[in-house]
């Protein structure tokens, strides 16, 4: 402390987070009964520190969800979402391959990317009464060859029956620079989902699930291998994920 | 490696107490420290035997952070993803709950750096020097960034706005 001047910043704070020795802190004291500007400012310093603790420690008590506990294991997506873990299980491969190298998180933009056109084609197509798709579920095989030979990659609409939902048929979409298929779905009561899938994806990755809302709709997202996926539905995070579950089993079969 | 892994599993709660401060909603949280944990994991290896995983484990957790910050910036118009209200799981009494209200909005208003650095030495209690490590900056920056970030706490909590803030390193 100089001698008729401001206490320094730096031991103001750590006077807040207790951190000086007992001689140093009776002088900061022995001067804040004397600069009440000062002594205010360490209250509401100290204040900040009891509240975070207010809000944030009662996490500490929750249980551990079962999907933070699995990361401990030497385990990939597939097994994870066997599992019934929770989404968003990064897979190992995918984190380490772009983090470590250092790279931009280009890989990240780019799936946020593809979340947001399957949005956009999502909210373009399903109000669609006379035209929701191109090509009708009734001719499903000429379907999924026709895509499949538009996005240089085997493609083909997963069967959803178990989770309630029936397959419209699919259209093709201009993508981000290449071309990209919808499939729509429809369960009993008329909801529909689209599965947007995307050749963009150059290299062999597999990432985790990621989930994205806009508004009421949800989208989880994907890269398996040459193609990404997006799931977009206007349901319950749990229930849009359970069926994104399907999606990724169906097409792993 | 059976010890290390008993040695993370240890810091679960307090990486996610860390990482629902940092990011808010708790999904998003969890995601984080998800993806700290299997990175850790992944590197195991790279832990020295004896030295303290919290904080490795925190440094992690930060560079992944400071990624996905860079990656929202770098995609405008993106809707943040996840669950955008911070969820608290306490109900404190009406007069304590608008301070608390007030803090945990001021915080989302901190620039991360900022908040990174209040919230690893005021609700981490961490010493400076380890902050400093896991920010991989200066003692020197940590104790500007701490009296920045508190300084802004207390102005946005008691409601004066403050002036465009210069990026302080």
């Amino acid at each position: 402390m100089t001698r008729n001047g401001a206490i320094p910043e730096s031991e103001l704070h750590a006077y807040v987070d207790d951190r000086l020795d007992p001689a140093r802190r009776a002088e900061i004291e022995a001067h804040l009964a004397a600069d009440p500007e000062a002594a205010e400012r360490v209250r509401a310093y100290r204040r900040q520190n009891e509240t975070l603790h207010e809000l944030f420690d009662p996490t500490l008590d929750e249980p551990v969800p079962e999907r933070l506990a699995a990361a401990l294991a030497p385990r990939r997506g597939a097994v994870w979402l066997r599992s019934g873990a929770l989404a968003a299980s990064v897979a190992t491969a995918f984190l380490l391959g772009w983090y470590l190298r250092g790279a931009p998180p280009a890989a990240v933009v780019a799936e946020a990317a593809l979340a947001r056109q399957a949005a956009i084609a999502h909210a373009v197509y399903t109000p669609e009464v006379l035209h929701p798709v191109e090509v009708r579920a009734e001719q499903e095989e000429h379907l999924t060859k026709w895509l499949s030979k538009r996005l240089g990659s085997s493609v083909r609409a997963p069967h959803l029956g178990a989770a309630g939902f029936e397959l419209v048929g699919g259209r093709l979409l201009p993508g981000g620079g290449r071309p990209a298929a919808q499939f729509m779905y429809q369960d009993a009561r008329g909801g529909r989902l689209t599965l947007y899938v995307s050749a963009e994806a150059s290299d062999n990755r597999e990432t985790a699930f990621r989930y994205a809302r806009e508004g009421s709709l949800g989208v989880f997202y994907w890269v398996d291998g040459p193609l990404g996926y997006a799931l977009a539905g206007e349901l319950e995070r749990e229930r849009l994920l359970a069926v994104a579950e399907a999606v990724y089993h169906d097409l792993n079969r | 490696m059976d010890e290390l892994k008993d040695l993370i599993a240890e810091q679960i709660p307090r990486l996610r107490r860390y990482a629902r401060a940092l990011v808010g909603g708790r999904a998003q949280a969890d995601d984080l420290v998800q993806d700290t944990l299997e990175r850790g994991w992944a590197r195991r290896h790279l832990w020295r035997r004896g030295s303290d995983p919290r904080a490795w484990l925190f440094t992690i957790m930060h560079n992944l952070h400071v990624n996905q910050v860079r990656g929202r910036v770098r995609a405008p118009g993106l809707t943040p993803l996840e669950d955008n209200a911070p969820e608290h799981a306490w109900r404190p009494a009406a007069e304590e709950a608008l301070i608390v209200r007030d803090l945990a909005r001021a915080l989302e208003q901190l620039p991360p750096e900022y908040r990174e650095t209040v919230l690893l030495i005021g609700l981490e209690q961490m010493s400076y020097q380890e902050a400093a490590e896991v920010l991989g900056v200066p003692v020197g920056t940590v104790m500007s960034r701490l009296a920045r970030g508190r300084e802004r706490l207390r102005a946005l909590m008691s409601g004066q706005t403050q002036p465009t803030l210069r990026r302080v390193k």
